[in-house]
């Protein structure tokens, strides 16, 4: 019998999620051993007409990661969904939109703009810009449409799993293709990690106060983190309490507080919302100007609270200048 | 001169102990205040979780106000005052995401004071009516946007 094929593809992310495969060590062997990788942009050859060229409905499976922001991408994500049984998202960026989410905080022109002139390390005196036909001796070349608003993968296409995480940790890749080829799913829509918050399964949690106050809020680099206690209680904001566990908490282990890459439970709808309620139950002041002063210390609410999930929110992105 | 015919949609929370009865007041006075505010009825001003003032942006809606009892008077104990501190780190919030802070409102309206309901809910219409639309969906609908 023919193997399960097997796809992957990248859209708008770093390759941490190619790294992640990778990071499967001996074990991407018995990955290997059990089914037929026909197309993975960053390891193998394989071309877009060869996906093309695939019957509808042949590869069991394309794990997709990265989220999507060019029209070449959305074009390719259509594609696979038509080839494929099962497509999951793979990583925060196609689940959640993720860190490239964030110029949802921005258009299109005001992203190009900061990549092209205004950064600090462009070095750009003609003024080029990319666009999406250049003629050039006569003939002309084409780029991309780079869209205003980055997408997830299921604003885009059907999605049949998701696995969180930034990246994906090995655990939850080994389970989820194990669950695939044994046939064992749960339902369409799951995310592939247990449906817990991370203070749920965080060690700090047993030396939490019964009733936790802060006064001011700082950043990480403003203070000496105490390596046991709650990031909550030494006034730093952490996204354990809206954040789905799972991760196997690399962050809180190396003293750095969550920052919510594995996106919400399936109780939470909107990730920054829910910790909008959640930090301010924990300022130790009833006085107006007192709360007021004590929300002046957050140096940048959507930006934090949303860092991996702003496209995935009830308002997906910063509100467009008509 | 051009006159403003927006009709603005408004989302207004209101705790039962309080503004609800007061609304009730009003309307059993006959007193005249815009139609333009949906009134949802919540258990307390410290029940609307910031995520329902989120949906209620992105179905539409051109302002939201959360209406609680005057401090000190919470039903509750402090409801009013948890309402209070979620509401001035969500209006931090939206304005990140472009929203005007005008389209969010905290007040405290009793059950005795349908006059007090009439002239806030009179006082947001025209803030919001000047304003205009926010129109999220202008940027959330477009396929390719």
């Amino acid at each position: 019998m023919d193997k399960p094929k097997v796809a992957f593809y990248w859209c708008a992310s770093c390759g941490g999620c190619e790294e992640a495969v990778v990071d499967l060590n001996e074990d991407i062997l018995k990955v290997v051993e059990a089914v037929d990788i026909v197309f993975w942009p960053v390891a193998l050859d394989f071309k877009k007409k060869d996906v093309e060229a695939m019957p509808d409905g042949s590869i069991a499976v394309s794990f997709i990661n990265g989220a999507i922001r060019l029209s070449e991408q959305e074009y390719m994500v259509n594609l696979l969904r038509k080839k494929s049984g099962l497509v999951v998202a793979f990583g925060s960026c196609a689940h959640l939109g993720g860190i490239p989410g964030l110029s949802n905080f921005y258009d299109a022109k005001l992203s190009l703009e900061r990549a092209y002139r205004l950064s600090p390390s462009t070095d750009n005196p003609d003024n080029i810009f990319p666009s999406e036909e250049t003629k050039i001796n006569g003939s002309t070349l084409e780029l991309p449409k780079f869209y205003d608003t980055v997408k997830t993968l299921d604003q885009v296409i059907d999605v049949d799993y998701y696995l969180p995480g930034c990246s994906v940790p090995a655990d939850l890749i080994m389970n989820a293709v194990t669950a695939i080829l044994e046939g064992k799913l749960p339902p369409k829509g799951t995310v592939l990690a247990p449906d817990k918050i991370l203070c749920d399964t965080c060690k700090r949690n047993e030396t939490k106060p019964e009733k936790m106050e802060v006064n001011e809020i700082k950043r990480p680099y403003e203070v000496m983190l105490d390596p046991e206690k709650c990031f909550l209680e030494q006034g730093v904001i952490c996204l354990g309490p809206v954040t789905r566990s799972g991760c196997g908490e690399r962050c809180i282990e190396a003293n750095m507080p969550c920052r919510g890459c594995f996106g919400p439970t399936s109780k939470i709808r909107d990730q920054g919302a829910k910790l909008v309620s959640s930090l301010a139950s924990i300022f130790n002041t009833n006085d107006e100007k007192e709360i007021q002063e004590i929300v002046d210390t957050i140096a940048d609410p959507a930006g934090t609270f949303y860092r991996f999930s702003l496209p995935d929110s009830l308002l997906r992105r910063r509100r467009l200048e008509v | 001169m051009e006159t403003n015919t927006f009709e603005p949609k408004i989302v207004g929370f209101l705790c039962r102990w309080c503004t609800y009865q007061g609304a009730d007041l009003a309307g059993t006075s006959r007193m005249e205040y815009p139609p333009n505010l949906i009134p949802v009825r919540v258990m307390c001003s410290g029940r609307v979780d910031p995520s329902f003032v989120m949906q209620a942006y992105s179905e539409g809606a051109d302002a939201v106000v959360i209406f609680g009892c005057h401090l000190g008077d919470c039903h509750y104990q402090e409801g009013n005052y948890k309402a209070m501190r979620r509401y001035h780190l969500l209006k931090k919030m939206i304005e990140e995401l472009g929203i005007e802070p005008q389209r969010l409102q905290l007040e405290w309206v009793s059950a005795s004071e349908g006059e007090r309901y009439q002239k806030e809910v009179s006082r947001i219409f025209s803030e919001v009516r000047e304003l205009g639309p926010l129109d999220l969906n202008n940027g959330k609908a477009q396929s390719n946007g």
